[in-house]
This record gives C-alpha cells, sequence and structure tokens, in this order.
C-alpha cells in the first residue's frame, strides 16, 4: 500500500505550498484515481513519490515504511512509475526496453537470472504485448507504446504501479484497452493502482476510490458516486456542469455546459 | 549485438592495423612485417615497424577506442545523438589544459590531468552555457554551447603558443588538427592505463547510460540518482576525452560517428554499445591516420582534418534527421 500522510511541498522560491496535507492511500486489489484541474498537485504527488520532490512536511510510506527508510532503489522494486511523457533517446527493441524494468533489481554488477527473465516474460504477457516481442519501439503505435511501458513498469515486479495520464493521446478503444488492463491488475492481479487522470468519466466507471484535488488540497475523496457531483466539480472545476446517469452503463457522468464565454 | 559482427569488427581492427604498418613511404610485404616484429630481416624494416609505426597504430588505436568510448557514453547520457567530446568543447578544454600545463613545464605524468581539469571546466560550461539558454534539453542548444566552448578554446591555445619559437613545443597547428605522427611507446603506455581504467569503468556503469537515456523522470522511477549518475558518467567521459587530447590533440568527430556504426550493427545495450564504439573507433582513427600518410606523400595531412572530412557530413545527416 502506498500512503501519503500530510504532505505538503512547497517548490524553491514559491510563495505558497504546491500540496498542503495532502493524506490519501491506494490500498492492493483496487484502483484508487487522483482527479482534479491543471495545476492542482496530482503529477507533484507523482514526482514526490519517487524522490525528485522534497516533502516540506508529511511522510509517504510504502507497506509501512517511509520511502526515505527504503530508499530509491528498494522504492522501485516495490512501486513501479509510469510517468507523464517518456520518449526514448535510441531506439531499441521491445524486449530489450520491458528487461530495463529489472535495473532496480540488478543494479550495477548483478546479471540477469531465470528470476530475471522469468518478471520480463510475465510482465510482457500480463501487459498483452507478448506479441509485440519482435518490435522496435520506434515502430509502435501510441496505444502499444502506453502497454509496452506498463509491462516495463510490471517487470519492476512491485506489488503498486502508478501511472500519470496514461491514457493521454489514447483514442477510445486504447484508452478503453489500458482502463480495462488496470482493473484486471487490481482486481485480479491484486496490485495498489494509483492513477492520476484528467477522464473523470472513466475514471468513475473504472476507479474503486476519487481522490479530487484542488490547489494542492484533497477536497474530497471516496466512492465514485460520492465526489461526482455537480457542485463540488463546479467550484473545482470553475465551469458549470451537471452529472448524469449514463444510460448504458450506469455510471455518473460529467457533463460540462455550455454558454459561458472563457476567461 | 550478433556475434557474427563483433568479429567483424574485430577483423577489421586486425586488417586495418597490418595494412598500417606495411603501407607508407617503406612499403612492407607481410612477411617483411612478420620478420621485423620477430626482430629479424632487414634493420630499417625493423626500426621502421617497431620503433615508428607499431607506436603510432598502438596509439591510433587507443585514441580511437577512447574517443569512441567517451562518444557512447555523452550521446546516452545527455540522449542527445549529436553529442560528442569535440562538438562539445570538451576536448577543446583539455587542450588548454594540455598546453598551460606543458607550457609551465609540469612534468609529463601531469599532462593528462591538467587536461582532464581543462575537459571538466568545458563540460560544465557548455552545460551551463545550454542552460543559460533556457533548454538544456534541446540538442541543439547544447551543441551551440559547445561548439562556442570550443572556439573559445581554440583561441587560448593560439595566444598561449603565439610566441613560442617553432619545434620547441608542439605548436598550436598540432593540438588543434590532432596527430598520432609523434607517438612513442611512453605515450602509448599511458593513455593505456587511462583508456582502458576509465572505459572498463564506462562499461560497467552500462546499465546506468540504459536508464537515463529514457529520460531523468523514468530513470528516478527505476530507482536510479540521475542527476549524480550522469555526473559521474560525465567525469568518465571527460576523462577518456582529456586524455587522448594530451597525447594527440583535437581529433574530431570520431566520438559523434561511432556510437551510431554501433548502433547500426545492433549494439541496444549501452555496454555493447560502449565496447562497439570502441572498436569502431579504433578502427577509424587507424584507417584515418593511414589515410593522412599515404594519400599525398611526402606530406602528412593532420588527423583531425582526415576525421572532419568523414564527419562533417555525417554529422549534417545526422542534424537533418533530429531537426
Amino acid at each position: 500500500m502506498i500512503a501519503f500522510r500530510e504532505v505538503s511541498v512547497r517548490y524553491p522560491r514559491a510563495a505558497a505550498d504546491v500540496l498542503r496535507d495532502v493524506s490519501l492511500e491506494a490500498p492492493r486489489g483496487r484502483i484508487t484515481a487522483i482527479v482534479g484541474p491543471n495545476g492542482s498537485g496530482k503529477s507533484t504527488l507523482v514526482r514526490a513519490l519517487i524522490g525528485r520532490q522534497p516533502l516540506r512536511a508529511g511522510t509517504v510510506t510504502i507497506d509501512g515504511r517511509p520511502i526515505e527508510a527504503l530508499g530509491r532503489r528498494d522504492v522501485a522494486t516495490r512501486v513501479a512509475v509510469v510517468t507523464q511523457r517518456e520518449e526514448p533517446a535510441f531506439p531499441i527493441d521491445v524486449p530489450e526496453y520491458v528487461r530495463l524494468g529489472r535495473f532496480p533489481h540488478l543494479g550495477t554488477w548483478r546479471s540477469p537470472d531465470a528470476g530475471d527473465r522469468a518478471a520480463v516474460e510475465r510482465a510482457l504477457s500480463l501487459a498483452g504485448v507478448t506479441a509485440l516481442a519482435s518490435r522496435r519501439i520506434d515502430t509502435l503505435s501510441g496505444g502499444e507504446w502506453q502497454r509496452v511501458r506498463l509491462a516495463r513498469a510490471l517487470a519492476q515486479g512491485g506489488d503498486a504501479l502508478v501511472l500519470d495520464e496514461p491514457t493521454t493521446f489514447l483514442d477510445v478503444g486504447h484508452e478503453m484497452a489500458v482502463f480495462e488492463l488496470l482493473s484486471h491488475l487490481a482486481h485480479r492481479e491484486r496490485l495498489a493502482v494509483l492513477l492520476v487522470s484528467h477522464q473523470l468519466n472513466l475514471v468513475a466507471r473504472f476507479a474503486d476510490t476519487m481522490v479530487l484535488l484542488h490547489r494542492g488540497a484533497v477536497v474530497a475523496a471516496g466512492a465514485p458516486g460520492e465526489i461526482m457531483q455537480g457542485p463540488v466539480l463546479e467550484m473545482v472545476y470553475d465551469w458549470p456542469v451537471v452529472i448524469a446517469r449514463d444510460p448504458a452503463v450506469g455510471a455518473p457522468t460529467l457533463v460540462p455546459l455550455r454558454g459561458r464565454v472563457p476567461r | 549485438m550478433r556475434t557474427s559482427r563483433w568479429l567483424a569488427l574485430l577483423a577489421a581492427i586486425v586488417v586495418i592495423a597490418t595494412l598500417a604498418v606495411a603501407l607508407g613511404t617503406v612499403q612492407l610485404s607481410l612477411g617483411g612485417v612478420w620478420d621485423a616484429l620477430l626482430g629479424e630481416g632487414d634493420p630499417l624494416a625493423r626500426t621502421v615497424v617497431r620503433d615508428l609505426r607499431l607506436p603510432r597504430v598502438a596509439l591510433g588505436l587507443l585514441v580511437g577506442a577512447g574517443l569512441g568510448m567517451s562518444g557512447a557514453a555523452l550521446q546516452g547520457t545527455m540522449r542527445n545523438a549529436l553529442a560528442e567530446p569535440y562538438l562539445l568543447g570538451v576536448s577543446g578544454g583539455a587542450a588548454v589544459g594540455a598546453v598551460l600545463a606543458l607550457a609551465a613545464a609540469l612534468p609529463f605524468a601531469l599532462v593528462p590531468v591538467a587536461a582532464f581539469a581543462g575537459a571538466l571546466v568545458a563540460v560544465a560550461l557548455a552545460l551551463a552555457v545550454a542552460r543559460a539558454g533556457g533548454s538544456a534539453g534541446d540538442p541543439r542548444v547544447l551543441l551551440m554551447a559547445g561548439v562556442v566552448v570550443g572556439a573559445f578554446a581554440n583561441a587560448v591555445i593560439m595566444i598561449a603558443l603565439a610566441g613560442d619559437a617553432p619545434n620547441t613545443v608542439r605548436n598550436a597547428l598540432w593540438w588543434m588538427m590532432g596527430s598520432v605522427a609523434t607517438a612513442t611507446w611512453r605515450d602509448v603506455a599511458w593513455l593505456a592505463a587511462y583508456v582502458l581504467a576509465a572505459g572498463a569503468l564506462l562499461v560497467a556503469w552500462g546499465r546506468q547510460v540504459d536508464v537515463l537515456a529514457l529520460g531523468v523522470e523514468n530513470a528516478a522511477a527505476l530507482g536510479l540518482d540521475a542527476e549524480r549518475a550522469s555526473r559521474r558518467l560525465y567525469l568518465l567521459a571527460a576523462m577518456l576525452a582529456a586524455s587522448t587530447v594530451a597525447v594527440a590533440g583535437l581529433v574530431g568527430f570520431v566520438g559523434l560517428v561511432v556510437p551510431h556504426v554501433a548502433r547500426a550493427l545492433g549494439a541496444q545495450r549501452h555496454r555493447a554499445t560502449i565496447v562497439a564504439s570502441a572498436m569502431a573507433g579504433a578502427a577509424l582513427v587507424v584507417a584515418a591516420d593511414l589515410a593522412a600518410r599515404t594519400v599525398r606523400p611526402p606530406a602528412e595531412l593532420p588527423l583531425g582534418a582526415v576525421t572532419a572530412i568523414v564527419g562533417v557530413p555525417f554529422f549534417l545527416s545526422q542534424l537533418r534527421r533530429i531537426a
């Protein structure tokens, strides 16, 4: 389980905190989704988790142990992070790329053994990209590339998966494929999945818990039905909305209204 | 990378090195070379082979290996397919260090150290200038910074050596155009120590280059302290470049070209890319030096000029690809 406890973060030379007293948990077997407008601090949370953002206050723990006590490599064997953007400098084959997920286990000196190879095979199969094994990463479509990135993260072999906007730039079919895969990983493979996403309606269908961030603070957290409420979303996104119930699947659905001149 | 391609690289080195020992103003047959190596046969051939051509070929191999590994490490760590010690000004900084050390009459053993110091100043300057440009991530901005640092280094060398009588110290042209013509076994021994030590560490840290090539955030997500790892790799790349400059002056574009050759041959992980770049670099520099002394005999072309003739069109083709 990943847990943030009263985490505050302030950028150097900034007047105010970019995260204020944020507490949230991402337990195993569930999808926990962080939503909120641009600049609400979602990606900063992810950066804090991988040690790229020092905390001003609070703690981030993994299975109860603070990340500072674990150290970077230990964190990477427990939590895999699929960052928002990744443009590899040199094209390599898909299996070579997925093998890089074993880096936290291998370090500089250890040679890959049968366990490492099995982890890579399993990751390729879990992410459904075994068939792409003969391809080079620069020949993949956007949807294939995101799944291959997921495979690399799964090869890290931890119990937790963190994804920052995994479906940006993907069409509906590929977006659904990624969400279904995440659902499988959380609910069948019992991983803790922590997801940062702008896709409120999809998140409302797939996530077990939603955490709504606004100006660096948690304004609401709970089941999708509790978070998908008109007044709070209107306040947070500063745009008139209504919440409908999707006639086909019954999930709460956000419908932004027209008619206001953008500021 | 497939075994057959490693063997092809090795064969290329052996063939080119053999030709480089056999060909020149005094032409030798393979049998003549063999006799001379064993200390038999014609005394003139023996001197030519053992005292002139062999150290020159050995130095060329080491210079090429050092520059190739330096380029491979810089390209991977900086995620920049155009990075190399010469274009980043690292070699220029090293030459300034070496020239100042010789001008101050420091012992020969300290010349590579001074070159290393100069190289570090240059790499720090180039990175700082690129950051001041606002986008250290843009490969073209970093190169521009490096070229400016390199031009400044050349100016310093010219000024430092302007008043010297000819033939007292190596002149400015020697430093700026590179040469292995004055190779001695002492040069070879010094360079071998630096290239082997720094190269071995670089190969060991090759996995870190693989991870850094994914970008800083992704490297951090894989548990690597990206800033610290990058600094260490820059140090090693600068040391490799500096040690080659201390014994052979500025030989440009080798570090640019050979990592591309290594990748074209199928190297994917940086351990393979670095080793293959060392081999391809060794072959390239010895071939370029062979061309330098056989194309227009008895004149010798500057080695750096020959590598630039090969490197500049390659650079332009790569620049078009990223632009």
